[in-house]
C-alpha cells in the first residue's frame, strides 16, 4: 500500500449525519446511533483533573465539550486577602509541574509596580531557574505522549531523568516540586558548591537518555503511522484561537517569547526558536524533543557565563507593611506550553486588587481542543490530547 | 510624544491612551464603543492575539473595570483596553465572533462575576463551578472567610496562628 493511500482522507461523508445551521449535529441518544463517553476524569489519558464530554458515532468522535473544576482552588481570589509576600509562596501551587514561571511573573509584576531594580546574579539564577523547569516539564511531558499512545517504558526513562533535575532543584531551592525560589526582589540564595559538575552529569545522563528514546519513540514505525497527520492545526487558526508555544511553532509561526520579547538574560544567550512545518502531533514531539535539547543548552551556557557570586536579592521593605504603588500591569514568559502571562492591579494598599493568570492551557484545552477533536478515533483521543501539553490547574486556577 | 497608537486617537475621540513603558499601552474607551475599538485594532491596526480577557471589581465606585489585553505579533505591542461597566446587573457586549477563545473567558466571568454576555457560546452553563447558588465568588463582597467557617471546619487539635501576627513575631520581633 502506498503512502499516499494510508493517510487518505475519506472524502465521503454520506454515512454520518449532516450538519445544522450552527455547523453541529444533532444528537438524539434515544436513536442508540450515538454513545455519551466521560473520557475523565479518572482516566489515564487525560492530562490531569479535567474530562472530556463526548459524543460517538461508533468508534468517531462527532461532538466533544471539555468540563473542568475538579481542581479549583481559588488562588486568585486568595490573592486578593492576602498581603504581596503571602502570595509568594501561592503561586507556583498554581501549575504543578512547572511552578517557577508563576513565580517569575508574580515576582517581575510586584518589582515593576514598586519599582524595584534586580541584582545582576538573580537575574542569571532565574533564568537558570526557568530552563530547569522548562526541562523536567519537558521530560515528564514525554513519557505522557508516549504512554498515552502504548509506550510505557518511554516514560520510565523519562521520569529518571526527570527525577535528577527535581534533585538539582532540591539542592538549589530546597523543594523538589514547589521551589518557591523567585521572590520578589530576587531569588532565596546562590548556587551551591559543585552544582555546575552535578548539572553536568544530569544533562550528560538527560542527553544519553534522550539518544535511546529519539530510537524507540520518534523512529517507532507505530508511533510515527499513529501520529504523523494526526490533529493538523492550521496555522490560520493560531490568532483565531489564541494558540502560542511549541503547538504554534509546530505550525511554522517562530513566536518564542524568550526571543521575540527579551526578559531576564535570554538576550545574552545564543539560540534560535525552534520551528517546526508540519503541523500535526508527530511534529509538536519533535519540536518539543528539540527545544528540550535546546535547554540542555541553554543551561550549559548559563552556567558557563554566569556570575557565581555577589549580590541575589534586592533590600525590599518590611513585608507586613509593604504597600505596592497603585497601577497595573502585564507580564509574559515562554513557558513550556506557550504564553504564561499575570495581569496584576494594585490598588496601592498592602493587598493586591485583582491577579490574573493567563495559563495558555486555557485556550488549547478548551476552544481548540474541542474543535480538534471532531471526527477523530476514540483510540487517538489521549495522544492528541497530550500533544497539545494541556494542565488543567491553570485554566481553572 | 508620538506613539504607534497615535491615529486610534483620530479615529476614537473618546479614547483615552497613554504609555506604561516601551510596548505596553493603555487604553480607556466608553462601554458602547468598546467592542468597535477592539474590532479596529484587530482588523486594521493587526492586533490579531487576544492575550487575557478579565475583570476587576471597584466595589467603592461601584464599577467593574473589564480589561482586554491585545498583542500585535508584528509589532510586538501590548495594549490594554479598558472599560468600566456599572455593577448593578452588568452586561457587556460578547466578542467571541472575533476571537474563539473569547467564548470561555466570558463564560468565566459570567460565572465568577457576574457579568453577563448576551448571546456568547454556552455563556450560561456552569464552566468551574456546578450547583452554586451564592452571589458570583470573585465579587468583592464574597466574604471567602465566611463561607470557608460555614462550609468546612478545623480538623481537631489543629493550631492556627494568625498570619499577621506570626510573621510579625518571626521576621520582627523588635517592632512593637
Amino acid at each position: 500500500m502506498k503512502f499516499k493511500d494510508i493517510f487518505k482522507i475519506k472524502e465521503d461523508r454520506s454515512l454520518y449525519p449532516p450538519l445544522n445551521s450552527e455547523g453541529k449535529i444533532d444528537v438524539d441518544l434515544s436513536s442508540h446511533k450515538y454513545v455519551k463517553l466521560w473520557h475523565g476524569p479518572q482516566h489515564p489519558g487525560i492530562t490531569g483533573n479535567m474530562s472530556l464530554e463526548l459524543t460517538l458515532l461508533g468508534d468517531e468522535i462527532m461532538d466533544c465539550e471539555t468540563h473542568v473544576g475538579y481542581l479549583h482552588r481559588g488562588f486568585e481570589k486568595l490573592m486578593e486577602r492576602r498581603k504581596w509576600i503571602q502570595c509568594f509562596p501561592i503561586v507556583c501551587r498554581i501549575t504543578v509541574p512547572e511552578p517557577d514561571y508563576n513565580e517569575y511573573c508574580f515576582a517581575a509584576g510586584v518589582e515593576e509596580l514598586a519599582g524595584i531594580e534586580i541584582p545582576e546574579t538573580a537575574k542569571w539564577l532565574r533564568t537558570l531557574t526557568l530552563e530547569m523547569a522548562r526541562l523536567q516539564s519537558y521530560l515528564m511531558w514525554i513519557g505522557g505522549q508516549a504512554g498515552s499512545l502504548g509506550m510505557g517504558i518511554v516514560g520510565q526513562w523519562s521520569n529518571y531523568c526527570r527525577d535528577l533535575v527535581l534533585d538539582r532543584f532540591e539542592e538549589l531551592t530546597g523543594g523538589r516540586i514547589y521551589h518557591m525560589y523567585i521572590i520578589p526582589g530576587g531569588v532565596r540564595g546562590l548556587l551551591p558548591d559543585g552544582f555546575e559538575k552535578r548539572m553536568e552529569e544530569t544533562l550528560k545522563t538527560i542527553e544519553e537518555f534522550m539518544v535511546d528514546i529519539d530510537k524507540v519513540m520518534f523512529n517507532n514505525a507505530v508511533f510515527k503511522k499513529r501520529t504523523v497527520g494526526m490533529g493538523y492545526i492550521d496555522p490560520k487558526w493560531i490568532y483565531q484561537f489564541g494558540i502560542t508555544g511549541p503547538n504554534a511553532r509546530a505550525a511554522g509561526i517562530p513566536d518564542d517569547i524568550r526571543k521575540k520579547y527579551p526578559y531576564l538574560k535570554y538576550p545574552e544567550l545564543d539560540f534560535e526558536p525552534i520551528v517546526g512545518k508540519d503541523s500535526d502531533i508527530y511534529t509538536r514531539a519533535d519540536v518539543r524533543r528539540r527545544d528540550l535539547l535546546l535547554s540542555v543548552d541553554l543551561i550549559r551556557q548559563i552556567l558557563a557565563k554566569m556570575p557565581k557570586d555577589g549580590d541575589f536579592k534586592a533590600p525590599t521593605p518590611n513585608v507586613l507593611h509593604w504597600q505596592i504603588p497603585a497601577g497595573e500591569t502585564f507580564i509574559r514568559s515562554e513557558c513550556t506550553r506557550g504564553e504564561f502571562a499575570y495581569y496584576i492591579v494594585s490598588d496601592g494598599s498592602e493587598y493586591p486588587r485583582r491577579i490574573n493568570v493567563r495559563g495558555p492551557s486555557y485556550t488549547h484545552a478548551v476552544a481548540l481542543l474541542e474543535k480538534m477533536i471532531i471526527n477523530t478515533n476514540l483510540a487517538d483521543v489521549a495522544g492528541l490530547m497530550t500533544s497539545l501539553h494541556t494542565y488543567p490547574p491553570e485554566i481553572e486556577r | 510624544m508620538n506613539t504607534p497608537l497615535d491615529n486610534i486617537r483620530t479615529v476614537f475621540p473618546n479614547a483615552d491612551v497613554w504609555t506604561q513603558r516601551q510596548g505596553l499601552y493603555h487604553m480607556s474607551i466608553p462601554k458602547e464603543q468598546l467592542v468597535a475599538l477592539v474590532t479596529h485594532l484587530k482588523e486594521v491596526e493587526g492586533y490579531l492575539h487576544l492575550v487575557q480577557l478579565t475583570a476587576v471589581d471597584w466595589i467603592e465606585k461601584n464599577l467593574f473595570q473589564l480589561t482586554y489585553i491585545l498583542n500585535n505579533p508584528i509589532k510586538k505591542i501590548d495594549v490594554m483596553v479598558k472599560t468600566f461597566i456599572p455593577r448593578d446587573n452588568p452586561t457587556m457586549e460578547t466578542i467571541h465572533h472575533l476571537w474563539e477563545q473569547a467564548a470561555t473567558y466570558q463564560r468565566e466571568l459570567r460565572e465568577m462575576f457576574g457579568i453577563n454576555f448576551p448571546g456568547s457560546p454556552r455563556v450560561d452553563k456552569p464552566f468551574i463551578l456546578e450547583g452554586w447558588d451564592d452571589i458570583p465568588p470573585y465579587r468583592r463582597d464574597f466574604d471567602t472567610k465566611k463561607y470557608a467557617e460555614e462550609t468546612y471546619f478545623p480538623r481537631p487539635g489543629r493550631e492556627t496562628n494568625d498570619p499577621k501576627e506570626y510573621m510579625k513575631k518571626k521576621l520582627y520581633p523588635d517592632e512593637i
